[in-house]
């Protein structure tokens, strides 16, 4: 059994005493090492979700727990160093005046030596292939760039786990294929949780398992295959299926025998080729 | 959008100014402005000038970018010297024309006056020229350093500072987008009568200002996130230092101004 990473116990949570509430009774849990993507109609609490898991904010009632510690006000900033979090909008978390200095802020923030920053904003801008843009002030990059580098930004203080919340989602599409082959990449050869909060499907497939939110609480929790299998349910909660999974449905009401529910072309055309060995 | 105003006035470059720590170029500076009052014969005044043209000189800035900055004063400096001319009345008179009489004293003071007015604007003029903004905020942040002791907020002012910096070019590529928006919505801006363009500029700010805001509630959120919890505790990855050529310049400023001390009437 993996280890358990962030675990969420009973939470409900309203922005004001006479707000409605926006979770409810949400419980789930991430493991260590574990690629979960989060989905749900606009408003069904995602961002929420993920500032809570951070410290942003705190929940009325039930309990969150990071590597062990409660979120709470005693906790919260050795929290925030596990948790790190990439938000939607590329300019509006770009804090420094150049690539380094914006990478140096969480690092200066916790007063971490200065010839060691400087071996980290190398190392994680390497990572994130930014290496050659040190120097160079955020007007100068383009969206998926910024992206790289608030990503470069969270690496640097080693986190356990990153939180990508919507941080493709105002991207072209070469920008969000190379955000999400960056976090693929670190992913694979860090010992990482990674979030990613998305309405990008493909996104969603890529993850190992998805919890799809609707109207604050946790409407399933499963594979992306299994998910998409419930095409009509997700539908009627305000959810999109991918062009794969719709097209696999209807071949299979015209009698085309398709056992394993594809969720890209490959997979589909693997299934559609070695049909006739099937029958 | 235009390059030059998103940048500044800085012109990238090499030189010895351009390397100076920028606290040094700062205490200089201020420390020229004072002495420029103390200059009052040709000797002082020659010692000063060659000093700021040596100075100018040195960083390699093209001349015209100098001048282009000055322009906006140098309609102050003549008016200054006219002005000199008409109303001094010392020395004898060198010529008398419709009943205005030109004194040498009159010629000498605008002189003087224009030139010490010019070598002050070239000067400073040149801090912004060879200090990148940020470099600027670095100084200042540690100049004033000492006034944390009083409960000023230095390392918050520094941080205001190098965020205006930061997002003055976002937002003004922003600026940019929103009025060719309302241009082509049938916005004018820049023909009729200036009521009707000062009305146009409203549907320019608005936007601009309701976007400023949410900027600012996302950037507090992720510096949050990203654990600023003030200026406590934080250290820096930009570090000023004192070296050697600091010390020279300083000692051959100091020199200058022993020249100026040494020649100047008492
Ligand atoms: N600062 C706030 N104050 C009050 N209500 C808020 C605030 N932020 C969000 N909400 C409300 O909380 C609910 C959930 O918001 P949340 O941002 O978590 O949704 P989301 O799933 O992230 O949506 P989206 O897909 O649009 O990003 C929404 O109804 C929203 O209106
Ligand atoms: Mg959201």
């Amino acid at each position: 059994m993996r280890e358990k990473f962030i675990e969420f116990r009973n939470v409900s949570f309203r922005y004001g005493d006479e707000q409605p509430w926006v979770l409810e009774n949400v419980s789930f849990e991430i493991y260590k090492d574990e690629w979960v993507a989060i989905i749900g109609h606009n408003g069904s609490g995602k961002s929420t979700i993920a500032k809570l898991m951070n410290g942003l904010l705190y929940p009325q009632e039930g309990e969150i727990i990071i590597n062990g510690l409660p979120v709470n006000d005693q906790h919260v900033w050795e929290v925030r160093r596990q948790v790190g979090m990439v938000f939607q909008n590329p300019d509006n978390q770009f804090v420094g005046t150049t690539v380094q200095d914006d990478v140096a802020f969480g690092m200066e923030n916790r007063g971490v030596p200065r010839e060691e920053m400087t071996k980290r904003i190398g190392e994680v801008l390497k990572a994130v292939r930014m290496e050659d843009y040190l120097l160079t002030e955020p007007h100068r990059l383009s969206g998926g760039q910024k992206q790289r580098v608030a990503i470069a930004s969270v690496l640097a203080i080693n986190p356990n786990v990153l939180i990508l919340d919507e941080a493709t989602a105002m991207l072209d599409p070469r920008g969000r294929k190379e955000i999400m082959q960056t976090v693929a990449d670190i992913q694979a050869k860090n010992e990482i949780s990674l979030i990613t909060i998305t309405h990008d499907l493909q996104e969603v497939v890529q993850a190992e398992r998805v919890i799809v939110m609707n109207a604050g609480k946790v409407w399933d929790e499963a594979t992306p295959r299994e998910i998409f299998t419930k095409k009509d349910e997700l539908r009627e909660i305000g959810l999109d299926v991918p062009f794969i999974a719709l097209l696999a449905d209807e071949l299979k009401h015209n009698d085309v025998s398709i056992i394993n529910e594809p969720l890209n072309h490959g997979e589909l055309l693997e299934e559609l080729w070695t049909l006739h060995s099937k029958m | 959008m235009n390059n030059m105003m998103i940048i500044g006035q800085y012109v990238p470059g090499n030189s010895l100014v351009h390397r100076l720590d920028p606290r040094m170029k700062i205490t200089i500076i201020f420390l020229f402005v004072i002495f420029v009052f103390f200059a009052n014969n040709v000797a002082s005044y020659s010692i000063l000038t060659v000093f700021a043209i040596i100075t100018t000189a040195v960083t390699r800035i093209p001349f015209r970018f100098i001048l282009k900055g000055l322009t906006p004063v140098w309609f102050l400096i003549i008016f200054t010297f006219i002005l000199h001319l008409i109303v001094t009345k010392e020395g004898t008179v060198l010529f008398e024309l419709l009943g205005f009489k030109l004194y040498t004293g009159a010629l000498i003071q605008g002189f003087a006056i224009s030139l010490r007015f010019f070598l002050l604007i070239l000067i400073t003029s040149l801090l912004t020229l060879t200090t990148t903004p940020i470099e600027i905020t670095d100084a200042i942040e540690d100049m004033l350093h000492p006034l944390k002791k009083i409960k000023f907020p230095v390392h918050e002012l520094a941080l205001m500072m190098s965020i205006s910096l930061r997002f003055i070019p976002t937002l003004l590529q922003e600026t940019d987008k929103i009025s060719k928006a309302q241009a082509s919505r049938g916005v004018d801006f820049r023909t009729g009568p200036i009521k009707e363009r000062l009305k146009a500029v409203v549907p320019l700010l608005v936007p601009l200002f309701v976007s400023a805001f949410k900027r600012a509630e996302e950037l507090a959120m992720a510096m949050e996130a990203r654990g600023y919890q003030g200026g406590e505790g934080r250290s820096k990855l930009r570090q000023l230092k004192i070296e050697r050529i600091d010390i020279f310049v300083l000692s051959l400023f100091i020199l200058v101004i022993a020249g100026l001390f040494l020649t100047r009437n008492y």
